[in-house]
C-alpha cells in the first residue's frame, strides 16, 4: 500500500453532494459530526470543496437539472475517489423513481463503490458504511 | 464597479441545491438574483398516481426537516374534503409530534447559524441538545426522521403510555438548555455586533413579499396559522405568538429561541389533556373520498404549509397542490441582503432557514475585464469567521463595535 493511500485511510475527507434529496440524509450526515457520534474522532472531516475530497457522499435521486453538475463534480474530484450512494433515493431513487424529472439512480451515470440504504440511514449505519468503504482500499 | 458572485448550486454542508447570484460593488451587495428548481422531482404529479393513504409517505419527503408538517397539511386537506374530524387522542398525538419537530428544527437552525458566525461551540452544543428530541421521536413514532405518523382520519401509532414520562423528562431538560442558549445569544456582544441591523426585512416588505413564519414574525408581521385558523388540538391549548420588531438576523434567532418555549408549553398541555382520552382510539376509517375539493394548512417551523386536493371520487387525488413557505421566504433575501457585505450574505440567506444552500464554489466575475476569481464555500465561511474574529478582538481591546 502506498504512503498516500495509507494516509488516506487514516483520515478520509468527505464531500457531500445533494442531487435532489429531501435534506434528511444531509442532516443525518451532519449529525454524525456532532458530539453524540463525533466521527471526527476517526479523522473523518466534511470538507467544503470537492478538490479536497477522498470520499463523495451523494444523496438523493438524480434530477435532470443536477445531472450535468454531478458529472462535472465527479470529474473534478481528485483520484483515488470513493463514491458512496447514500439513502434509499441515492441507491434506487426510492419513492421518487417514477418522477418525470428524475433521470435515475446515480450508478447509471458514475461508478459507485458502496451503497448505504435507509430513509434516512441512521448515523450508526453511516459510520459502518464509511468503514466498509475504507476497508476496500 | 459591479461584480457578480454566483453562490451555488451546491452547498457542502446541508440543504437543497440553490443558486444565488450576488451583484457587488466592492464589499457591498447591491443586488441579488436567484435560481431555484435544482431538486425538482415532480412530487405533485407523483402524488396524483398514489392512493389517498400512500400520499402522506410521499409528501413527508418533500422536505426532511418539515417531515411532519407536509403530511399534516395534506391529511387536513383530505379530512376537509371528507368532512371528518379525527378522534381527540389522534389530535393530541399529531400536535405533540408536530411540536417536537418544530423544536428539533429550531435547534438545528440555531446550531447552523452559530456555525456560519464562526461559533462552532454553539453548533456542537445545540446539536447535542437536539439529539434527545430525535430519540424521543424514535420511541414515539418509530423513526428518527420521517415519522410516518399522519394518516387521513387519524394517526398510525398510538403514543405508548410509558413514553409520556420520558417526553416530560425531555421537556424539562430542553427547557433548561434552551434557557441557557437564549441567554447566551442575547447576552453575547459579538453576536449582537454580527447580527443586529444585518439583513433587515421590515413589516411592509413582509406584507409585500408574503413572508411567512419566523421570518415574518421577527419583523412584527403577526401571522401564525396555528392561532389564526386552529386545526385539531390547537384551539384546546394556550400559547403565545412570538413577535419581534426589527426583522434582522438577531430578531430571527430570538423569535426561534422563544418559540421553543411555546412549543414546550404546548406539548406539556397536550400530554396533560391526552390522559382523559381512551388509549387505542387513534383513527377513524375513511371508506370513500367523495368528489370535491379540500384545503389544509399548517404552521411548519418555517411558515405556513398549504395543501390543496381535488377528488373525482376515485382512490387517488385528481389534483394535489403543495405550497411551501420557503418559496416566499427565499425571495425575501433579494431585499434583505442589499447594502450588506459579502461576509454577511451567507448569514442573511441562512437566516430565513432552509435556504442557505449551496456554495459548492463562489466565482467572482469582473464585468469590466471578464476575469474570474473562484472562491470555495470554505472561503465564504472563512470570510464570515474572520469578521467575527475582528469584532471579538475589537471588543477585547475595549473598543466596542466600530
Amino acid at each position: 500500500m502506498s504512503l498516500a493511500l495509507k494516509a488516506l485511510k487514516k483520515s478520509p475527507w468527505i464531500f457531500h453532494v445533494n442531487t435532489g434529496a429531501c435534506n434528511n440524509c444531509d442532516i443525518e450526515i451532519l449529525d454524525c459530526l456532532t458530539p453524540r457520534f463525533d466521527v471526527e474522532r476517526f479523522g473523518v472531516v466534511l470538507v467544503g470543496s470537492v478538490r479536497h475530497a477522498d470520499v463523495l457522499l451523494i444523496s438523493g435521486p438524480v434530477t435532470q437539472n443536477i445531472l450535468p453538475r454531478l458529472k462535472r463534480l465527479y470529474e473534478a474530484a481528485p483520484r483515488p475517489i470513493k463514491v458512496v450512494a447514500f439513502g434509499a433515493c441515492g441507491c434506487r431513487c426510492g419513492i421518487f423513481r417514477d418522477g418525470y424529472n428524475v433521470v435515475g439512480p446515480m450508478d447509471k451515470f458514475i461508478p459507485v463503490d458502496a451503497y448505504i440504504p435507509g430513509c434516512p440511514p441512521k448515523p450508526e449505519t453511516i459510520i459502518s458504511g464509511i468503514v466498509k468503504v475504507l476497508n476496500q482500499l | 464597479m459591479v461584480k457578480k458572485i454566483p453562490i451555488g448550486p451546491f452547498h457542502p454542508i446541508l440543504e437543497e441545491p440553490e443558486f444565488f447570484e450576488l451583484h457587488v460593488d466592492g464589499e457591498r451587495v447591491i443586488g441579488m438574483d436567484m435560481t431555484i428548481g435544482w431538486s425538482h422531482r415532480g412530487i405533485e404529479l407523483l402524488s396524483e398516481h398514489k392512493t389517498w393513504d400512500q400520499v402522506p409517505f410521499l409528501v413527508e419527503r418533500v422536505c426532511g426537516i418539515c417531515s411532519c408538517s407536509h403530511p399534516y397539511a395534506y391529511v387536513k386537506a383530505v379530512e376537509d374534503l371528507c368532512g371528518v374530524e379525527p378522534p381527540l387522542r389522534a389530535q393530541f398525538i399529531r400536535c405533540i409530534v408536530a411540536e417536537l419537530e418544530r423544536l428539533h428544527s429550531h435547534f438545528l437552525w440555531t446550531g447552523l447559524a452559530g456555525h456560519f458566525l464562526g461559533y462552532n461551540t454553539v453548533f456542537m452544543w445545540t446539536w447535542r441538545f437536539r439529539e434527545p428530541i430525535l430519540d424521543v421521536l424514535e420511541a414515539v413514532t418509530g423513526n428518527r426522521n420521517h415519522y410516518a405518523v399522519m394518516k387521513p382520519g387519524g394517526v398510525r401509532r398510538d403514543l405508548p403510555q410509558e413514553e409520556i414520562g420520558n417526553v416530560l423528562k425531555l421537556l424539562d431538560t430542553l427547557e433548561k438548555n434552551n434557557d441557557m442558549l437564549t441567554k447566551a445569544i442575547v447576552d453575547d456582544p459579538v453576536i449582537h455586533a454580527r447580527t443586529k441591523g444585518v439583513g433587515v426585512f421590515n413589516k411592509a416588505q413582509c406584507r409585500l413579499y408574503g413572508a411567512l413564519g419566523p421570518t415574518a414574525r421577527s419583523a412584527g408581521y403577526d401571522v401564525d396559522i396555528r392561532r389564526d385558523h386552529p386545526i385539531d388540538a390547537y384551539d384546546k391549548v394556550k400559547f403565545n405568538v412570538i413577535l419581534c420588531e426589527h426583522g434582522d438576523v438577531f430578531d430571527k434567532a430570538v423569535v426561534r429561541q422563544l418559540e421553543n418555549f411555546e412549543s414546550i408549553k404546548i406539548i406539556r398541555q397536550c400530554l396533560k389533556l391526552i390522559e382523559d382520552t381512551k388509549p387505542g382510539d387513534i383513527s377513524i376509517e375513511i371508506k370513500e373520498v367523495p368528489p370535491g375539493e379540500g384545503i389544509g394548512a399548517y404552521e411548519a417551523p418555517r411558515g405556513e404549509v398549504f395543501h390543496y386536493v381535488r377528488s373525482n371520487g376515485g382512490n387517488m387525488p385528481m389534483r394535489h397542490k403543495v405550497r411551501a413557505p420557503s418559496f416566499n421566504n427565499i425571495l425575501t433575501n433579494e431585499l434583505s441582503v442589499l447594502g450588506n457585505t459579502v461576509a454577511d450574505a451567507g448569514l442573511i440567506t441562512a437566516a430565513v432557514d432552509p435556504c442557505y444552500s449551496c456554495t459548492e464554489r463562489v466565482g467572482i466575475v469582473d464585468r469590466r475585464d471578464g476575469t474570474r476569481r473562484v472562491l470555495t464555500e470554505a472561503d465564504l465561511v472563512r470570510l464570515s469567521h474572520e469578521k467575527t474574529e475582528l469584532i471579538r478582538k475589537r471588543f477585547a481591546e475595549g473598543g466596542g463595535n466600530r
